[in-house]
Parts: structure tokens; sequence; C-alpha cells
């Protein structure tokens, strides 16, 4: 697992969105190192700050503990006024999400780009 | 070994619609449209054909499983609606006057965990005899409370069979039937036990009404040694993962998700999805089995995990 800090995505209206990438399997073994990597970009991602935008293009694999990261992340954001996204699903990932009903818990997109025009309005 | 599923429905038991069964025959129609039946094979093999859902029904009665291990004396998982057919099953096999040994094993004593016992008939004849097996302390305040007035017009000293309550310490082994069972304390509100229980080389674990705290590295450390290499495990799979974390944590129950992480961990053969949402209609759950058994697929890292969804009726060999 590992996450790396892409150039920020500007919106069409001009405004700019912060873009992590995620590689690799989410699950018992690497959610705690996840959840750690995830922190510093969660605590910036507050009212008045760019918006966070989580791409999942290279994440094979996520499991309940990974998910629940996740759910911890967006309460945590939602709790500082700040807006994020999850942004292009593998198709297993994508199974994962729609058979735990996560799909229904965050906002998915299908790339950055898009994440990028509906939270930076 | 055989597990014999009587009641397989979570909180409150329900009961199919005509609505339901409407639908169900419109979508039986459609489907038979531009075939011939010249024999009644051909209606039951096109009926085999159709699908759970659309020609059966996973059923509504609340929480009950019968152990089936060869033992003269009867072994019962919890006392829901579903053992109102099973006593009536039981007389009906043996006749009133050859008198029975019923154990029953309590996971808790939430209603919907209790509600057949005044309707379960070997309580009503002298001779059968019934021992409850509970963890719990207040298991005998419990059964007299729901027949006493105004809740029931039969009294719990009314009854006729001889019903004796046992209770038990988790952690330790008892030997009841032939089986060995052992109970382990389970997060649910009031507390629940799970059962494992062993007998001809078998190992069942039957553990409903159980939260799985995602976040808890001990909790599932021990529920994997608990369910470690049994041959079935009944899990309380009532609500999604997303559910189970989010609007009905610390409701008490558990997903489907977790139950295969949490088998697959412990190196299970069998999974039975259990304790089914009574929202959910047949479809609904027909969608949550085939959902389970890909995520099944997904997660799997060496040998495969059988999946099932308990239905009323379903008898389960091992
Ligand atoms: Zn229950
Ligand atoms: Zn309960």
């Amino acid at each position: 697992m590992q996450i790396i800090e892409s150039p920020a995505l500007s919106a069409p209206n001009g405004k700019s969105a912060r873009v992590i990438v995620v590689s690799g399997r989410i699950d018992q073994s690497t959610a705690d190192l996840f959840d750690k990597a995830l922190k510093p970009f969660l605590d910036t991602c507050r009212n008045g700050e760019a918006p966070l935008i989580i791409d999942f293009s290279g994440v094979d694999y996520i499991s309940s503990v990974g998910l629940r990261v996740l759910m911890l992340a967006s309460r945590q954001v939602k709790s500082q006024s700040g807006r994020i996204a999850i942004a292009a699903l593998t198709p297993v990932v994508a199974e994962v999400f729609q058979i735990s009903r996560f799909n229904l818990v965050f906002q998915v997109f299908a790339t950055p780009d898009a994440a990028a025009a509906a939270l930076s309005v | 070994m055989k597990v014999r599923f009587w009641g397989t429905r979570g909180s409150i038991p329900v009961s199919i619609t005509a609505t339901d069964i409407r639908a169900k025959l419109i979508a039986a129609l459609i489907a038979s449209r531009d075939r011939a039946f010249h024999h009644r094979d051909d209606i039951e093999a096109f009926i085999d054909g159709l699908g759970f859902d659309v020609a059966g029904s996973f059923g509504g009665h609340s929480s009950c499983v019968q152990l089936i291990t060869g033992h003269p004396e009867h072994v019962i998982l919890d006392l829901g609606s579903g053992a109102r057919p099973l006593g009536q099953a039981m007389l009906d096999h043996f006749g009133p006057g050859v008198p029975q040994t019923y154990h029953v094993f309590m996971s808790h004593l939430h209603w919907d965990h209790i509600m057949g016992f005044p309707f379960f008939a070997p309580v009503y004849i002298p001779g059968n005899r019934v021992v409850i097996h509970s963890c719990h302390r207040d298991v005998e305040r419990a059964f007299r409370r729901q027949q006493a007035e105004p809740s029931f017009p039969v009294r719990f000293d009314q009854l006729a069979a001889e019903v004796r309550f046992e209770v038990h310490a988790p952690d330790t082994d008892i030997n009841v039937a032939g089986m060995t069972a052992r109970a382990r304390l389970q997060q649910h509100s009031g507390d629940s036990y799970g059962w494992a229980f062993t007998a001809h080389g078998k190992r069942v674990v039957y553990a409903t009404d159980s939260e799985h705290d995602v976040g808890n590295v001990q909790q599932r450390a021990e529920v994997i040694e608990f369910f470690r290499d049994a041959d079935l495990v009944i899990f309380d799979a009532m609500y999604s993962l997303a559910e189970s974390v989010s609007v009905k944590a610390d409701w008490g129950h558990s997903s489907n998700v977790i139950g295969v992480e949490l088998c697959q961990a412990a190196k299970v053969r069998q999974l039975m999805l259990f304790h089914h949402e009574p929202a959910h209609d047949d479809t609904r759950i027909a969608g949550i089995l085939a959902e389970t058994r890909r995520y099944e697929e997904i997660s799997r890292e060496d040998q495969p995990l059988e999946v099932f969804a308990a239905y009323d009726g379903l008898v389960h060999p091992l």
C-alpha cells in the first residue's frame, strides 16, 4: 500500500483540488499504514482549503478494515467542514463498494477530473 | 451430522404476502413462455431452474435451528417462532406417548429468540423433558415472564413437561447429547453467546446476534479462534457492512462481508448467512447471497469457502 500526492487539479471554474493516488492492497495487514498515510491529508482538508480527491486507480483490493478507514476519514473531513471524494475505482474495488454498500456512503466519481469539477463549485 | 433450520429471520417473524406471491407467479409465467410441458417432470425441472427467490421462499420464522446428530436426545438452538413447526414435527414423528428429551442452547434472551417456547407443543405433554442451556443468569426469569399475566393465557407453572434451566460459564466445554458444546461471549445489547458444537468429528458454530467491531484487533483474533476450522458457521448477516459501521453501529448485528472475512481467516469450510433482515424480500436475500459468493471469490487467499443463505425448512448435511 502506498500513497503519493500528484499535482493539484483545477476545476473548470479555476479552483483547485488536491489529489492523492493510492495503490496496492488495503487489508488487515496494510489498513493501519493506510490510516497513518492518509492522516496528514485529512488534517488539512477543512473549510476554505482545497477539497481532497483520493484516486483509487491503483488499488487492487480493499477489505472491511480499509473501508472503515475511509469512513472515519469522511467523518473527520465532514466535522471540519471540508470536502472529500473518491475517484477511479478499479472494477473489483467498485464491486466491493457495491457489495458492502459503501457506494451509498461515499461520493464516488469515475475520474479525478469529474471529482474536481463536482467538489470545486 | 445435519443442521435443520426452522426459523432464520432476524428480530421479528415476517410472512410472505399476496403481493409477493403474485410477483413470483408473474416471473414464473414469463419464464415459461414458449415452453411446452408434457409431463409433471417437465414442470418440476422448469421450477428447479427458476431460482429460489421465484420458486421458493426464505421464510419468515425467527431463530430456531436443530442439530441432528443421531443421538436420542434432541438439540435445538434458540426458541424463536420456528420452534412451533419444530415441536409439531417432533410430535408427528414420535407421537405424544413417547417422551423425548430436548436440549436447547440459547444465544440470548431477546424476544425473537424465546417467543416460540409457549408454542413448542412438547412442553404441554407430561413425560417430556426440556433442558434449557444458557449463559444468562436470568434465563428462567425471561421464560417465566413471557408467560406471566397479562401476556399469555398459560402460565409457565402449568406446563406439563419437565422444564429445567442450566446456567453455564462461557469458555468451558460441556458434554450434552453426545456432543461437546462451548459458549463464547459476543458483542450484543444485554450480551449474547455464540456456541461451538463438536460431534462425530464435525464442528458447527452458531454465532447469531453478534456485532463484530471492524477496528477491534483483539476481538477479531478471539472470534477467529472460536470459528477455527469449523465445518459450518451460522452467522448473523443482517446488515450490509456500510450499515453495520455507520447508521446501525452498536445495534448488535453483523454483515455478510465480515462473515466471509472471519470465516476465511479461520479456515472455515462453509458459511451460512442467518438472521435475515425482516425488511428484505426473497429477491433481496437471494441477491445478497450472490453478492456474498462473489465477495468470497474476490477476497479468497487459499481454500474456498462455500456460502449459503439459510431458509426455513433447509436441511443442511455436513
Ligand atoms: Zn435476534
Ligand atoms: Zn438480539
